[in-house]
């Protein structure tokens, strides 16, 4: 079992609230993702739920039990940290084990759940070796592997992925989805990356500023994100915000469009503008384009599309994907 | 060629410390020089050539044993070391890696309290001696030298444990680790070098810890520099015998700090480099 519920939780630094006041609800094996600005509180969120700091107030349960008050030891979750925090002083084999160690395992039972973990992560001929002679997707994965051996209720993972370079991430970020698969248990995910975010998640809790702006799947944030800052936050690239006559013509505040919703053509169209820089990766090709009344818009186009810095193009945003928001910035 | 130091600068840099070198530790090379030579020559006056004579070693060995008061150089000098390393990588875990507003304060004060001259306290620690009942007695020793030399037990640690990363200690706390497992098996391995460092130079610190020592010790718990200080007054100016006596003192340390010169001076940077 592996469900997790914040209630009213609250956390501050000295004077300075970091989490104002907060309410969530993490369901039994669900791959659960925060996502947020940069200091807006994901990691200290995650380490309230992992016990490794101390709640001003508020309670925490885990499986219906309340661990409020209970050391990180005792509420059976294991964490991966960014930077790995592998044991430097101890081999893989023992690193995997320690967890086992502390729990009083014999060493038969111990020796057999390392090599099992060993083997799904493909550790195997590293066993003997320190972590000071691995390389950063092996320390990854024997990090992984200290938190699969005492078999979790959950696990938390602190952005576990940004130390790796692009290509690594896409593997371990396989890695991890198929793990989460495999072992069906509840996953606490942090990350910046949004490809990370939309691709793992079953849930994604959207932070700012300590407080949840929206919780959904990754379609339903992408499809109708409740406000201008899940709306800007959620897309690569960002959603176009559009304010004025455009805006109030549809009875809104302001309207957001994303890049890939929006028709170019060379002839006609809604908003008129002139092509700035052209992006052409081949399989897309992102334009910024200065309009004249809406400022620069940004537009996901065909990778075969033919316009280059300096051409006039019309914009047609797809009436059916516009975004309205209020003057409070909540959706309509 | 405007980067590179000038090979007459380097010479001279080199000379320079030659002499400061040699400033520091002469008085030790006379030591050893006196100790080799005859009553006579000691006090003839200054020379640097002795007679090799191996006369005053033999005199302070049959006047004194040497084997007692070296015996309790060790226990003093180990015994207050292992017990402060005890309380101290606790305290410094606790500082270094729990630290609260007041930390830093904390730090501070126990380093004042080396500031304080040892005279100031002498009366009320002998009369506390006194009342104890542990006058020359190897534990009062070992508990006192361990509190005086506490204070920088606690701050080399503790600068050698904030450079341990916190999210370690934090994974083996989520690895079921309770306190004492997370000091044991994680921090204390991960300072190994930090802490032999703070151990040799501690040992040495004790070794030669006079004030205390010569004041509240006579046989029982005497260590070496009790010995020393037993041949300079009672028996006049002997000071081929009480070089001897010197050198018997301080070589074990000596033969010691050579061998870990490595760690010491790790120690003795306090952490500043890696
Ligand atoms: N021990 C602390 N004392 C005081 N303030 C802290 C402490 N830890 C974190 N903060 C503050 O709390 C806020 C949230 O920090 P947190 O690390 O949770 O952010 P984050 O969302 O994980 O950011 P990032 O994406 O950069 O990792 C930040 O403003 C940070 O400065
Ligand atoms: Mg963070």
């Amino acid at each position: 079992m592996g469900t997790i519920q914040l209630r009213d939780v609250h956390k501050a630094f000295g004077a300075t609230n970091i989490i104002p006041k907060l309410n969530l609800d993490i369901e039994d094996g669900e791959f659960v993702v925060f996502v947020g600005p940069s200091g807006c509180g994901k990691s200290t969120l995650l380490r309230l739920i992992a016990g490794l700091e101390d709640m001003t107030s508020g309670t925490i349960s885990i499986d219906g039990r309340d661990v409020t008050n209970e050391a990180p030891a005792k509420r059976k979750l294991a964490m991966v940290f960014q930077s790995y925090a592998l044991y430097p002083h101890m081999t893989v084999a023992k690193n995997i084990a320690f967890p086992l160690k502390m729990a009083g395992e014999s060493q038969a039972e111990i020796d057999k759940k390392v090599a099992n973990a060993a083997r799904i992560l493909n550790l195997s001929n590293y066993l003997e070796r320190k972590p000071g002679q691995l390389s950063g997707g092996q320390r990854q994965r024997v990090a992984i592997g200290r938190a699969i051996v005492r078999q979790p209720s959950a696990f938390l993972f602190d952005e576990p992925l940004s130390n790796l370079d692009a290509a690594l991430r896409g593997t371990m970020r396989l890695e991890i989805s198929e793990l989460h698969q495999s072992l069906g248990k509840t996953m606490i995910y942090v990350t910046h990356d949004q490809v990370e975010a939309m691709t793992m998640a079953d849930k994604i809790v959207v932070l700012n500023a300590g407080n949840i702006e929206q919780v959904g799947s990754p379609l339903d944030l992408y499809r109708s994100p409740k406000n201008l800052f899940v709306a800007g936050f959620i897309g690569s690239p960002k959603m176009n915000f559009v304010e004025g006559k455009a805006a109030e013509a549809m009875g809104a505040k302001t309207i957001g469009v994303r890049p890939e919703h929006m028709k170019i053509t060379v002839t006609n169209g809604a908003w008129r503008g002139v092509v700035g820089v052209a992006e052409h990766l081949g399989s897309d090709t992102f334009l910024h384009v200065h309009t004249d009344d809406h400022g620069t818009i940004n537009v996901r186009a065909d990778g075969e599309i033919r316009v280059s810095h300096g051409d006039v193009v019309f914009l047609t945003p797809e009436p059916a994907k516009i975004h309205r928001f209020d003057a409070n910035g909540k959706a309509l | 060629m405007a980067r590179a130091v000038k090979t007459s600068t380097r010479v001279s840099y080199t000379i320079a410390a030659w002499v400061v070198a040699l400033l520091i530790f002469f008085p030790i090379l006379y030591t050893i020089i006196t100790s080799l030579k005859t009553e006579g020559e000691a006090i003839a006056g200054f020379n640097l050539i002795p007679s090799f004579s191996l006369e005053s070693y033999r005199e302070v060995q049959n006047q004194q044993n040497y084997i007692k008061p070296f015996t309790n150089s060790v226990v003093l000098a180990v015994g207050s070391t292992v017990l402060g390393l005890l309380i101290g990588i606790p305290a410094a875990w606790a500082m270094a890696f729990s630290p609260t507003k007041r930390t830093k304060d904390v730090l501070m004060w126990m380093l004042s309290t080396k500031m304080m001259p040892a005279a100031a306290v002498l009366v009320p620690i002998y009369l506390i001696f006194l009342r104890l009942g542990i006058m020359d007695s190897r534990i009062g020793m070992t508990v006192l030298l361990m509190l005086i030399n506490l204070p920088i037990i606690v701050w080399m640690l503790y600068t050698y444990f904030r450079e341990i990363p916190g999210e370690i200690l934090e994974a083996a706390r989520m690895d079921g680790a309770n306190l004492w497992g997370e000091i044991w098996h994680v921090l204390t391995p991960m300072a190994v070098p930090g802490i032999a460092s703070t151990l040799l130079l501690n040992i040495i610190l004790a070794w030669n810890e006079s004030f205390w020592t010569i004041r509240l010790t006579t046989t029982n718990a005497a260590p070496l520099t009790a010995f020393i200080a037993s041949f300079s007054s009672p028996q006049g100016l002997f000071w081929a015998k009480l070089s001897a006596a010197s050198v018997m003192a301080i070589a074990p340390i000596l033969i010691m700090g050579w061998f870990s010169q490595k760690q010491l001076v790790r120690g003795l940077t306090f952490g500043a480099v890696k």
